[in-house]
């Protein structure tokens, strides 16, 4: 599917820029140039696809839906499935954690949608294509769903309401379900150009950190030796997980620009789900996010969410070094 | 004199729309004030999931994204 985006990066650096095919600086150039190239436009195609999505399942939707069904469990799946759908941005976690607690939906259920959302949200997806292919990208999505719903179930438990914020609290009450609501009726053609714009400004706004990463990947891929890291981070070491996920928490905002190197990590011998683990923990375990939650809920409570949603992740870095 | 309100937590998107808005009534000449709501309590009195919001006159026209300067100025007109 790439194979014209490598021949570009051949024909520039090797043909037409005229660095040796067999150089290290050559390879490290025509990686950097195809690898951006590739991203780049997997970046706009799946949030364009999402965007698409989006357009019929908006979250009001979705809310509106789980505020008026009981579902006996299956509310945890489609809430976590729906969180994967809905484009995250941590400033929105907020507003959608209130609009779900007011329209009834319970604590647990709004955590499973709240920890999926970060953790399969498109530049991920089309980060990970990119990177480790399709195959390992369904396993990352299926697993970033599954946790969402083995962590909204257990803090769902763990009857968590007293540790929310007084006017939650008092929210939660008065909470209702949700009246069918008038939606604007546009065609999908219609939405188009708006679609279009939105997936171009997402890939506007990770632009430098994908290719800052990808640069930092393409000197390590040409110049760090095979199994230099692995050395440090076998898979023997029981310890590489855990470390893994607690050094991704305060890198939130550069996931676009770690994949790249967790990538070149891969290549150069860290097993797969170690660095999958970590992956997970940069995008789904953000700081910002955190700062933010603490207007809707105690810290004890973040922590516990926060906890949790580590203890999954660390389980299922366990779980990849073994199956895949 | 119509009124503006951009409700966001203070997330990149909301600081653009506000740029976006103020460009917008410049552009338009209508007499206009734009004011931010960055309290939480407050902006979930609208009702929305999604911030950026953006409120013209306490109607919810746009929710989840930013909004471009041509679409205020015709969302101003109106």
């Amino acid at each position: 599917m790439f194979d014209w985006i490598q021949q570009f990066a051949d024909w520039l650096i090797y043909d037409t820029i005229g660095i040796a095919a067999h150089s290290k600086l050559g390879e490290a150039l025509n990686f950097f140039v195809y690898d951006s190239l590739k991203i780049l436009f997997l970046l706009f195609l799946i949030t364009f696809l999402m965007g698409i999505v989006n357009a019929y399942f908006p979250i009001e939707r979705i809310r509106n839906f789980l505020s008026r069904n009981q579902l006996y469990g299956g509310e945890y799946l489609l809430a976590s499935s729906f969180g994967a759908l809905t484009p995250f941005c941590s400033c929105s976690s907020v507003p959608l954690f209130i609009g779900f607690v007011k329209g009834g939906i319970p604590l647990g259920v709004t955590f499973a949608f709240l920890i999926t959302s970060p953790l399969v949200n498109e530049v991920a997806i089309a980060m990970f294509i990119g990177m480790f292919g399709w195959k390992s990208t369904v396993v990352y999505v299926i697993s970033g769903i599954l946790l969402g719903v083995v962590g909204g179930m257990i803090l769902g438990r763990m009857r968590l309401e007293p540790l929310l914020s007084e006017w939650v609290q008092n929210l939660l009450k008065q909470a209702q379900r949700e009246e069918e609501l008038e939606e604007e009726k546009k065609s999908l053609w219609d939405r188009l150009p708006e679609v279009a714009r939105e997936a171009f400004g997402i890939v506007k706004s990770v632009f430098w950190y994908v290719i800052i990463g990808i640069g930092i990947g393409a000197l390590m891929h040409g110049f760090v030796p095979t199994g230099f890291f692995e050395r440090y981070i076998s898979r023997e070491n029981p310890l590489a997980v855990p470390l893994a996920v607690l050094m991704g928490v305060p890198l939130y905002s550069n996931a676009a620009g770690v994949l790249p190197i967790v990538q070149v990590l891969v290549q150069k011998g860290i097993p797969i789900g170690t660095a999958i683990a970590f992956m997970m923990a940069v995008v789904g375990l953000s700081l910002p996010e955190a700062t933010l939650l603490k207007k809707v809920m105690s810290v004890r409570l973040i922590a516990i969410f926060f906890g949790v949603v580590a203890l999954c992740i660390i389980i299922s870095g366990y779980v990849f070094n073994l199956i895949l | 004199m119509k009124q503006i309100k951009i409700l966001g937590t203070g997330c990149p998107k909301c600081k653009t729309t506000v740029a976006n808005a103020l460009e917008a009534v410049k552009q338009s000449g209508i007499e206009a004030e734009v004011i931010k709501i960055e309290d939480i309590q407050e902006i979930m009195a609208y009702n929305i999931l999604s911030t950026p919001a953006l409120v013209i006159d306490e109607t919810v026209k746009i929710k989840g994204r930013v909004a471009s300067v041509e679409e205020i100025k015709t969302l101003l007109i109106q």
